[in-house]
């Protein structure tokens, strides 16, 4: 912040209160000519105005205010942001403007941001410590974590403050958000599969087939999967949507039955990221998807995230 | 025209009776949408799944509705009156206030149709889009000009204190719609436009103008009106008039600096959030002033409280607007924020002071206008007048109750952790202990909303009885 800015907050901002000081002293003293109780030498209407004392509990808290304000301003960052007050206080690291100054700045800060979370890694890290590292201080496996009650307990917690927002309390999911209890995997439900899925995020494109196919072969695609999955459809069309589905097997597989390497669903089983009716399989061909599964590393720390994963886990593996 | 010898001058009194009806009739509007939005939140199914019945286009439909159509069409009636009777002349301009009567009419039916159909900046209580704006902007230079207008050709040596809040309250709204409203169309055939401000700057140009619609519409403005109303309901002087010229001055200048407290523990530079905490706690003294200034008015007249409802709704809005005003600067207090913040204890303090304070000062003063308006004694029946005011009390004590209670335990179950450092509870399970709370606030609505409906029968029967039929009531 340049010199005039601070120049200019600093006058401003003093002059108001010390102007309210300023006034409240002038307006406690009676300079009107008029006796105090008596009315002021003009009415409005018919209202008149009394020349009544401020009352003394009232100047005493507007002072108490000012001298309060006054010290806080100072205690605390205030007229600039190239001082942080005789406290030395900062919220956080407020000027940072990339992970990397982020990272940086969180080494050296102590910015109340970073004191808390130094406090809660002190904590609160050993909690999760002991329940994920063996005593030799690997990783203990997920498999065996998803057996201890104490730490799926944990696990869910972690959970349902970072993930129920999208997989739902019960984690059963939603339209575009996959059902993690059952045994349905889009990339897999192996323990290890499962923390690479949390650790790094996953992006699950199908890409729109409207131009490619035309409205036509959007239509008979859709009517073939959904003969896939069952359901009884009209037998020309679902023969003309399989000729077109080999450019869907590229992903899907031949017989449909899906693709882990790309994420891609299983769409001979009864189960729907999108939606199973005919309408919203038309606008899945048509449009394409975009599922984005956040990386969480980053965010959490692998120690987490691999008791998130205990607890994933642990929901289709009983 | 008047000529010189008339005593009593020719006062444009059509504006004021056009603006004094329209406050009831959108103040039923904008409560029956809160009313029904309040049951949205524990019947979601009341939308009907009909787009334009959301809550999230009905929410600021609600609000725009009983800031801009009901408490300034308050604000315009009785600003309106006052300037006229405190300055002994007639209104400035002559077809001028026609203009900002019918022109703040299209202002408030365009916000009823656009923001139901979706159209919104996001911008709270600035949501309206740029056409609108700009028309606001017109029709508010209009009623600068006579309202000020009037104060320069007045017949009083002085200015009275209620003109100063008015004109206060006119003078910045102007600025801080202007200021904050600053958009660049999508195109000129377009509703859509985008802020010129981004990131923290949007945030805090638009909590400058969000408080300080608080601070100079909904509390300078209705200030003008207290100043007015109460010394002439209760037939007393003005408590102070030095603590009016301290508590005016000192209220303005410290009002303007509030708006980063809606800002605490965000992205706004530290130095800012500071500044907007101390100016929040100094503006605890003169907010007060308001209140001590009206409620001392009426020393020697405490007893006419037993017999006159309408002075009753007068000074338990000054007593509203005392615990509102305490509150507030406690809330601004960073720590305490820490708890209160997006709960429904903020959504509880607005109505403290909105039904409390602004509509209870405002239903009070319209009362007291409405039998001078039509020719009457007084109006039709005191005892209604009295039925309201209880209801009008049980309401607004129901509400705001049942949100401190239900914000207090949203922040601490938001705060709760367990001994892994894991938060207690889900954001769903501090939603589902609500329920409760949101019921209790339904009915409060619900009982300040029937009253509202018992002062437009009462005003009915007042406005369409034969002139001069009605005599003064008083309570038995």
């Amino acid at each position: 912040m340049s010199i005039f800015w601070t120049i200019w907050i600093s006058a401003i901002t003093l002059t108001v209160i010390i102007g309210c000081a300023v006034l409240l002293r002038a307006a406690n003293k009676n300079n009107t000519g008029v006796k105090e109780g008596d009315p002021m030498p003009h009415t409005f209407d018919g209202i008149q105005e009394l020349n009544n004392p401020l009352p003394k509990w009232w100047v005493g808290l507007f002072w108490f205010t000012i001298v309060i304000a006054l010290i806080y301003s100072f205690a605390f960052p205030s007229y600039t942001a190239n001082w942080n007050g005789l406290l030395g206080w900062s919220s956080s690291e407020q000027s940072v403007k990339s992970k990397e100054e982020s990272a940086k700045a969180a080494a050296t800060s102590h910015s109340q941001y970073q004191r808390e979370m130094n406090e809660a890694e002190i904590k609160y890290g050993e909690v999760f410590k002991k329940l994920v590292y063996t005593d030799a201080d690997v990783y203990k496996d997920i498999e065996l974590i998803a057996q201890d009650p104490e730490a799926v307990k944990v696990g869910q917690r972690l959970f349902l403050q970072n993930c129920a927002q999208c997989h739902g309390s019960d984690a059963r999911g939603g339209k575009g958000f996959p059902n993690l209890t059952d045994n349905d995997w889009l990339y897999g439900g192996e323990a290890l599969t499962i923390k690479e899925t949390l650790m790094h995020g996953r992006n699950g494109v199908m890409v729109a087939w409207k131009d490619i196919l035309g409205e036509d072969g959007v239509k008979e695609v859709a009517t073939y999967v959904l003969q896939l999955s069952g359901r009884r459809v009209n037998d020309l069309d679902a023969q003309a949507g399989k000729e077109r589905f080999v450019v869907c097997a590229a992903c899907h597989g031949a017989d449909g039955t899906g693709g882990q390497a790309f994420g891609a669903p299983n769409l001979t089983d009864k189960v729907w990221l999108y939606g199973g009716s005919r309408k919203a399989v038309e606008d899945t061909i048509r449009n394409g998807r975009n599922g984005v599964m956040p990386a969480w590393g980053e965010v959490l720390g692998e120690d987490k995230v691999h008791l998130i994963s205990a607890f994933v886990y642990s929901l289709s593996n009983k | 025209m008047t000529t010189a010898t008339n005593i009593q001058p020719d006062y444009n009194m059509k504006v004021v009776r056009q603006f004094t009806l329209t406050t009831i009739l959108w103040g039923i509007v904008g409560m029956s949408v809160g009313v029904l939005i309040a049951a949205q939140l524990i019947w979601p199914a009341l939308n009907f799944d009909t787009p334009w019945l959301t809550y999230s286009r009905l929410r600021p439909l609600h609000t725009n509705a009983v800031i801009f159509a009901f408490g300034t069409s308050a604000l315009m009636a009785t600003s309106f009156y006052v300037v006229q009777r405190t300055c002994q002349t007639r209104l400035f301009g002559g077809p001028l206030a026609s203009i900002v009567f019918w022109g703040w009419q299209i202002v408030i039916l365009s916000a009823a149709i656009s923001l139901p159909l979706g159209y919104t900046t996001s911008k709270e209580y600035a949501e309206l889009e740029w056409p609108i704006d700009l028309l606001i902007t017109a029709i508010w230079v209009v009623y600068a000009t006579v309202f000020f207008g009037t104060m320069a050709i007045r017949k009083t040596s002085h200015i009275y204190v209620a003109n100063w809040f008015f004109g206060a309250f006119i003078l910045t709204v102007a600025v801080l719609h202007i200021v904050n409203s600053m958009a660049i169309p999508v195109s000129m055939s377009s509703m859509k436009s985008y802020s010129v401000y981004a990131g923290a700057v949007d945030a805090m140009v638009q909590w400058w103008y969000g408080h300080n619609a608080v601070g100079f519409l909904l509390t300078a403005g209705f200030l003008g009106m207290m100043y007015y109303f109460v010394p002439k309901q209760a037939n007393r002087p003005v408590y102070s008039y030095r603590l009016s010229i301290i508590h005016f001055w000192a209220l303005i200048a410290v009002y303007i600096w509030a708006g980063p407290h809606h800002l605490h523990y965000t992205a706004l530079p530290d130095w800012a959030q500071s500044l907007g905490m101390v100016m929040s706690l100094i503006l605890f003294a003169p907010s007060w002033g308001g209140m001590i200034n009206g409620i001392m008015t009426l020393s020697g007249a405490w007893h006419k409280l037993r017999t006159d409802p309408i002075l009753r709704f007068l000074v338990v809005s000054l007593s509203f607007y005392g615990m509102s005003t305490f509150e507030g600067p406690m809330m601004a207090i960073k720590t305490v924020n820490a708890l209160s913040h997006y709960t429904d204890w903020t959504v509880g303090h607005v109505h403290s002071g909105a039904l409390g304070w602004v509509a209870m000062v405002s239903i009070g003063s319209i009362y007291h206008l409405v039998p001078r308006l039509f020719g009457q004694k007084g109006m039709y029946s005191t005892a209604l007048v009295n039925l309201h005011f209880w209801l009008a009390t049980i309401g607004t004590v129901l509400y705001i109750v049942a949100m401190w209670i239900s914000g207090v335990m949203q922040g601490l179950m938001w705060r709760a952790v367990n001994e892994d450092g894991t938060l207690t509870y889900t954001f769903v399970e501090s939603l589902e202990k609500s329920y409760p709370f949101y019921t209790i606030r339904f009915v409060g609505g619900a009982i300040f909303l029937t009253g509202m409906f018992i002062m437009a029968y009462n005003t009915y029967k007042t406005v369409s009885a034969e002139e001069g039929s009605i005599k003064p009531q008083e309570l038995g």
